[in-house]
This record gives C-alpha cells, structure tokens and sequence, in this order.
C-alpha cells in the first residue's frame, strides 16, 4: 500500500455560481483514513489489538491465580502448564496474562491525563501570548531538561509506590512536551484570519480554543499523543522492573522481567514472555504515530504552486 | 557567455514542450513553442495553475517535485537545456540563465551579508579573471540596479533592507554573471505600486542595454503593459495567444484574452469590469477540443472538435482559436457604467472622528476622520504601511490600541470587539483579504456563516434558512453548506466570507483588500458581487485596497492614506482624474494598467 500523491493543481477560482461535483459531499478523506492506507498503520494497529487483547481479556483466560504456588520453582517444562513455573513456583503463562493490564492502564490514564493538561496550556498559551506564557513555557523547559525516569524515581522513592502517584508523575513527565507540541502548532494557526473572524464576531476564549484552535492542531497532536504513549509505557514497565510497583507480589510485566532475569538460561520464558509483549506494544505504538505523521505531513501536498 | 553582437541565435527557445504529472502522465503543460531574442522581453500571463511557472522553470531545466519534462526542446542561448545532466545544469543556471523568485525575502539567506551573497554568484561561476575584478563586478552591478554599493550598504543583511531593495538585491545577483536569459517569476508581487514601477523600471533597462532576454512570468496583464515587448497568454497549460504586446492589447484575437483585458481595472470609468465564470481544467481532465469551450460564448460546432493549433493569424500574432477577433456578447454589451447615483441617507452610518491607532506605544495612523453614510461605500487606498489596515482593524474591533470617537450608527464603540455587545459587534461585519486563511478549514462553510447568526441567538430552522438564502445572495448554492473550504476555489471561499459577514443583515461592512488573492477574472467577479450587494442591502462599506483602479467600479467617494494620514478625500471620478496632492498623482502614475484602445 502506497500514499496516494495526488498533484492537485490550484485551480483558477471559480467567479460564477458553479457547482462543483456533488453537494452535500463529505470531508474526501480524514487523516484517520489516509493513515490506516499506510502499511505501517495497519500492521501497528493490528499488533496493539493482540497486545491490549491480552492485556485486558487475559485476565478471563489466567488457569492459575495471580500468587498461587503451583510448582517447583523456575522449571521449563512442568505438565499442565504451557510456560513453566518462575522463581516463586508460580504459573508464569497465568501471570503474563494477569500482569498487562496495570502496565496498560497506567500509560493510557496517564497519557490521556498528560494530554489534558499539556493542550489546555499549549492552547491557551497560544492564544494569549504575554508573561503568562512565558512563565508557563520557562516551567516547562525546566521540567523537560530533567530526564523523565529520574523525575518519576525521586517523587516514588519519596512518597511510595501509590497507583495515583505513578501516574500523576508519568503524566507530568508527559505534560511538557504535548503542551510545547501544541503551542507549536497552535500558533501559527492563531495568526490565521479565521480565528481574528472568530474574535470579531465575540466568541468566547474557550470557545475559540475547542473550536477554532484544537481541530487544526489535532494533526500534530495525534501523532505526539502516540508517541508519548509509547514513552509512558516504557517509564511504567520500567518503574515495576525497578520494583516500584502497587502490589509488590502482584503480577505485572514489568515486574516478572525483574524477578525472573537471574534464571534466564534455566527457566527464559518468565522473561521472554513480557519483553515480547512491553516490546510489541511500543513497536506498535511507534508504528501507529508513525504511520499518523506520514499521512499529516501529507495533507497539503502538491497544493501549493 | 553570450554571443555579444550576434542576434541571429535567439535567447531562449521552446517547442514542443510538455510537462506531465509524474507517473500519470496528465499533461501540466503542452505544446508550447516560442522564443525569445537578446534583448525582449517576454511577458508569460496566465491564471494560478495555468502552468505558467512551470514552464518559466522548465527555461532553467527544472521541473518541480511531482512534475517530469518529457517531451520538447528547451535551447538557450544555443545550450540544450533538457539535455544536459545535473551538473552541467548547474552550472549554466545563474550564468547563462538565471532566475528571479516571487518572494525575495525568502530566496536570499537571511544569515550572508548581501554583497557577500553575490560575491558568491561571481566565485560559483568563476566570473572574472581575479577576486579584485568580481567585487569590482559587484559594485557595477549594483549600480546597474540602482542600488548605493557602498561597503556599508554592501554589509547589510536582507532584514535590513525593504522589500523593493530586496527585490533589487534579487535581480542584481540575477544579472551579476550577465546571463542570456533571466526568467522573473511575479517578481513585483507583494510589492507597492511605487517600487514596483521602479523595479519593472530597472528591468526593462537592463534587458535593453546588456542585450539580457527576459521572461517575465506574471497573473497581471497589466504589469507587462508597459514592460513587455510581446506577450503569451496561457490558459490550462497551453498558449492560447502570442503577439506583439500593443496588438494583444489593441486586438486581442482569443476570447480568452479579451475576458482578461476586459477583467482589468479600468481607472478611466470608460469601461467596466466584466468577470467570467467557471474554471480552467486542471490537469487530467482536460478535454480534447478547445479547452476553453466550455466557458466561452462564441463556442460553435467546430470548436468542440479538436483543440486548435497555434497559427498565426498576422505577422507575429498567434492564436488558437477558430473565430479569432471574435467579441464575446457580454464584453461587448459592457457599456461604460451608468453615473453611481446612490440614495444615501445624510445620517452618518460609521463615523470616525480623530481616530489615533499605534503600535507598541508608536502612533502609526494619526487623526483620522471621516464619515461613512448609508448606502454608500468608501474606498481607503494607501500602500502598505500607510495604517490602512490598523484603521480598518481597530473599527472592527480586532486591533485595540486607539484612541477617538468611533461610532456605528449613532453608538460610540468600544475599543476592543470583546468589550461592544453582541449587537454591537454583529453590526460591523469584516471580510478579511485572504479567502484561503479566513476561513476555518475544519468546519463546513454552512457552519462558518451560521457563526454570527448562532450567536445573536437566532433559532436553528431560522438560521439554516437564512444561510441558505445568503449562500444564494453570492452566486453560491445553498448545497455548499456541507462543504469544506478546501473543496471550494479561490473565488468560491470568498464568497462564502462575503456570505458570512452579510449573514447577520450588519450596516457596516469593512472589505480589507477582499481581492488581493484573486485572480483578474475572479477579482472582477467578486467586486461586481459586492458592488451589487452594496447597493441592493444600502450597506455602508468601507473598500480597503492598494489597487486604486479597482475602487472605480465599487467606490462613491475615496480616501487616499499616507503615512498613517488622509492626504486626500473626495469623490471616486475627481480623485482619479484630477487629484490635487502630489502623492495621489504619484501613486496614479505608478499605477499599471492595461492600456485602452
């Protein structure tokens, strides 16, 4: 499947009443559509399904509870069990089941809460240019330059592992750079006619954010949306591999990788198992933002003379 | 370097040139077969996506992304252009042939000091025997564009310059290796009148004393007028006409031409302007008779054959069309308009008394006053810079820094839109100069007009309705709500932003250099609309624009601004014949225009 590139030469304008092909015909096409023509979409999109699949109907198919002693420890082959036991003695195909769908939520709730807040103050920074931007923006820059591991590290290794704490610090890390992304694109487009049209005719600031400003930067910020998807799965895997973890005996990917990383030549599959799924859920992720950023770029070109 | 003295090898020559759709095989342009000798100009007119840039570029070898070269012969000054390889391309461009943007502020780098920059051209190129003899060559050619070739001046970087003298910088490195043949493309575009007579000015110069071919790529017929020595309209990718510029003018022989000669301002008030509707076929679904039958009131059987070749029709004039000379029936029923009697009501719909507006804490319009009745429309003509923008956006509320009385039928206005009320704002309705910016692209044009009619409170069955009608109003159709702006042209989108600031039955409607965008026919079209919706709806208008002959059609009385002043106020036939300030007659004579018969 390639792009259509299409020349689309600028036509002279049209003085008379002319209709021109069908009225009442749609968008031609939408950026989720000339997205999914990429291969890359779709093999990105087909890959999330089976990993968010497992990750949240696992649970329904786990034939071992998440902390139930089923065997000998870290054994390969042990009969009625498809992986083997890990070091705990414990069911490692029922705990791989189990243990995607905090990682998966975590990244989700956080990104979507990282979202939220990083357009509202790229938006509104846009729009009302001033101190209150410039503040907001040197803020931004200060939590950008700390890396974002380390930030979410010393606020866990303070506080504790709590579940709103991992996420509340995995989307401040996101925050910033949706919000610089989306200033970016904002901007140029509050310099467009149709926004001072809008401000002529009296809409409100908010109304002008949603309705003017945030459907013409939807673009960019889809693609920086899945990009930071992508990095808040890794920060949350990686918490739980560091052992900063809700439930320290529960089942999570990230976790298992940990526990199970010093019998990797005797028993690999409590390792294999999760560094498959937490490297095909980013793999598919990327692919997806990817495949997004192709067909955005795209959207104009050859339309210009 | 060229052949100095032999005139018999013309600068550039063309035939059988064919430009496709890369990997489609559509055609962009065909069939295009001229030449120009040492010395002329050649003005190449044509609308946006007429493909006449494509085939400037294709005089320096080059084809855009997405576009191929494949068929044709491309000579200058005795180089086969199309069959050369990268390098030896590379080579030849900016010495033999060279090129001057739209846009100079963009093509030079804004890091190089300027003398630097062309001093670079000479050193890439090897012109001359020695450094000493290039910077020499440097100082001459910036005298040769009227620029100081101080070493100060030569220090500056190109933020420091204007945009006429940037232009200059343009053309000087263009010429810097003496070249057979420049081609310019809309090289004036963007800029003021006065520098662009000067510019146009400088080039016709040099062509003439260095023996230097020109092709001058431009949408105005009116700027080639007086620069040009033949001209070649094109229309949908082919030459539809190429002649002797006064015979072009005099006796246009394609009806093409004459539609565009008609479409031309006209600062006399001998003539109106006529607009044309539908478009020219794009690319791909070109058909194979005349393409320019489907829009043309002189089609007959013939002309739905084939496409007519170019012939010639006398000494140096050719055409391609059956009936050439032919008139169409609306250009020749377009008598000289009836005198503008409009019933105005004495009582003053915007009024503006003693407006001062500044920018950053700088005064840039002073003292503005003047009336605008019911009924009537206003020109306020200035170059850029002048403060007619910031005057016209502080009465629409979306500049906030002035001071003075502003009142809307009777009502003092506030500063900023956000502190008028609902009624207030909706009573100024503003139509913003670029259709392709001022439009929101993710809604539909039937949601953009029902905006101002929502937020008056109007009813939802109420409001379709009255978007319906007004779609109607400007020659659109009322299916065009449910389109979005990147379906609609150029003139379509305009249409629509007319539609939306009329939508709301305002008394005040501001137009900012509405046409500036447009092409010559569709400009004309447009200024018709609002001429008739003018009069129709007895709005009171205020028409900004730096075209002053355009406001002959559209203006009652006109307001000339300088330097963020009125210099001159009076009425449209007075000021356009007989001005009194000095700057005024200026800006008349530098005016372009096509030439009447």
């Amino acid at each position: 499947m390639t792009a259509a590139i299409d020349i689309v030469d600028t036509p002279g304008g049209v003085p008379g009443g002319v209709v021109v092909g069908d009225a009442g015909a749609g968008r031609p096409t939408g950026l989720i559509h000339r997205a999914l023509r990429l291969w890359r979409t779709r093999v990105g999109l087909a890959l999330l399904v089976v990993v968010v699949g497992v990750a949240l109907l696992g649970p329904l198919f786990a034939p071992h509870g998440e902390t139930e002693g089923v065997g000998i420890p870290n054994k390969s082959h042990v009969d009625g069990l498809l992986f083997g036991t890990d070091k705990l003695g414990q069911d490692v195909w029922s705990r791989f089941l189990l243990g995607g769908r905090s990682i998966l939520l975590f990244a989700i709730v956080a990104t979507a809460l990282g979202l939220l807040f990083g357009v509202t103050i790229g938006l509104f920074c846009a729009l009302n240019r001033g101190k209150l931007d410039e503040l907001l923006m040197r803020s931004i820059d200060i939590i950008l330059a700390l890396p974002s591991l380390l930030l979410t590290l010393v606020a866990i290794t303070t506080i504790g592992p709590e579940t709103w704490l991992i996420i509340a610090t995995v989307a401040l890390t996101t925050t910033p750079r949706i919000a610089r992304v989306t200033r970016g694109a904002a901007i140029v487009v509050v310099e467009r006619d149709f926004v001072a049209a809008a401000e002529a005719l009296g809409e409100s600031r908010f109304r002008i954010l949603r309705s003017e400003l945030l459907p013409n930067v939807s673009g960019p910020l889809l693609v920086e949306a899945n990009l930071r998807l992508t990095y808040s799965i890794g920060i949350v895997a990686s918490l739980a591999f560091l052992g900063f973890s809700t439930d320290a005996n529960g089942a999570n990917w990230g976790t298992m990788i940990q526990e199970n990383r010093l019998a990797l030549a005797v028993q690999p599959w409590g390792v294999v198992l999760p560094t498959i799924a937490i490297a095909v859920l980013t793999i598919s992720t990327g692919l997806l933002g990817d495949g997004f950023a192709r067909a955005n770029a795209g959207i104009d070109r050859g339309r210009s003379e | 370097m060229t052949a100095s003295g032999v005139t018999t090898t013309s600068a550039l020559t063309m035939a059988g040139l064919r430009i496709e759709v890369d990997g489609r095989g559509h055609d962009i342009v065909d069939e295009v077969d001229f030449s120009i000798e040492p010395g002329e100009v050649l003005g190449l007119v044509g609308e946006s996506g007429s493909g006449k840039t494509t085939v400037g570029l294709a005089a320096l070898g080059h084809a855009r992304r997405g576009a191929k070269i494949t068929g044709g012969v491309v000579t200058v000054d005795g180089h086969d252009m199309l069959g050369l390889d990268e390098n030896s391309l590379r080579a030849l461009r900016g010495r033999v042939v060279s090129y001057v943007p739209q846009d100079p502020g963009a093509a030079l780098n804004p890091a190089l000091r300027i003398g630097k920059q062309i001093l670079e051209v000479l050193e890439t190129h090897h012109f001359g025997a020695d450094d000493k003899a290039r910077r020499e060559r440097v100082t001459e050619v910036m005298s040769e564009v009227l620029l100081p070739s101080t070493p100060s001046f030569l220090k500056r970087y190109p933020h420091q310059l204007s945009g006429g003298q940037q232009q200059r910088v343009g053309l000087a490195m263009a010429f810097a290796c003496r070249p057979a043949l420049i081609v310019l493309d809309e090289p004036t575009t963007g800029l003021d009148v006065s520098t662009q007579a000067h510019v146009l000015a400088t080039v016709r110069d040099l062509c003439r004393e260095h023996q230097v071919a020109a092709l001058y790529v431009t949408h105005d017929l009116a700027v080639v007028a007086n620069l040009a020595d033949r001209v070649a309209v094109m229309y949908a990718g082919r030459v539809v006409e190429e002649g002797p510029t006064m015979t072009i003018f005099a006796a246009p022989a394609h009806p093409y031409t004459r539609y565009l000669v008609a479409a031309a301002p006209d600062m006399t008030g001998d003539r109106i302007m006529v607009g044309l509707a539908g478009r020219a076929p794009a690319p791909g679904s070109r058909p194979s008779s005349c393409f320019f039958a489907a829009r043309c009131e002189l089609v007959h059987a013939e002309c739905l054959g084939e496409l007519p070749p170019l012939r010639e029709i006398a000494h140096g004039h050719k055409v391609r069309c059956t009936v050439p000379f032919a008139v169409p029936a609306s250009i020749e029923a377009a008598d000289p308009p009836p005198p503008l009697v409009i019933e105005t009501r004495p009582d003053a719909a915007l009024s503006l008394a003693d407006i001062c507006a500044s920018y950053t804490g700088i005064e840039v319009v002073h003292n503005v006053t003047f009336d605008v009745q019911r009924g009537e429309c206003v020109a306020l003509v200035g170059e850029s810079g002048s403060g007619k923008s910031t005057l016209s956006k502080s009465i629409g509320g979306l500049h906030h820094e002035w001071t003075g009385t502003l009142t809307v039928s009777g009502r003092p206005l506030a500063q900023s839109s956000r502190d008028r009320s609902t009624k207030e704002r909706l009573a100024i309705q503003y139509v913003f100069q670029n259709p392709y910016q001022s439009l929101n692209p993710r809604r539909t044009i039937g949601d953009s007009v029902a905006r101002p009619l929502v937020i008056g409170g109007t009813g939802k069955a109420e409001t379709t309705r009255a978007v319906g009608e007004m779609l109607e109003r400007v020659s659109l159709t009322a299916g065009y709500a449910h389109k979005y702006p990147d379906q609609l042209s150029g003139g379509e989108r305009q249409r629509a932003a007319i539609a939306r600031a009329l939508v709301s039955k305002p008394d005040v409607l501001i137009c900012d250099e509405v046409t500036s965008a447009l092409d010559v026919l569709v400009q004309a079209a447009i200024i018709d609309l609002l001429a008739d919706l003018q009069r129709d709806l007895g709005l009171a208008m205020l028409f900004v624009t730096h075209n002053l002959p355009v406001v002959r059609s559209i203006a009652r009385r006109v307001a000339v601004m300088a330097d963020g002043k009125i210099v001159e106020f009076g009425p449209v036939e007075k000021i356009l014949t007989e001005p009194e300030q000095e700057y005024t007659k200026r800006l008349l004579a530098d005016t372009p225009v096509v030439p009447t018969l």
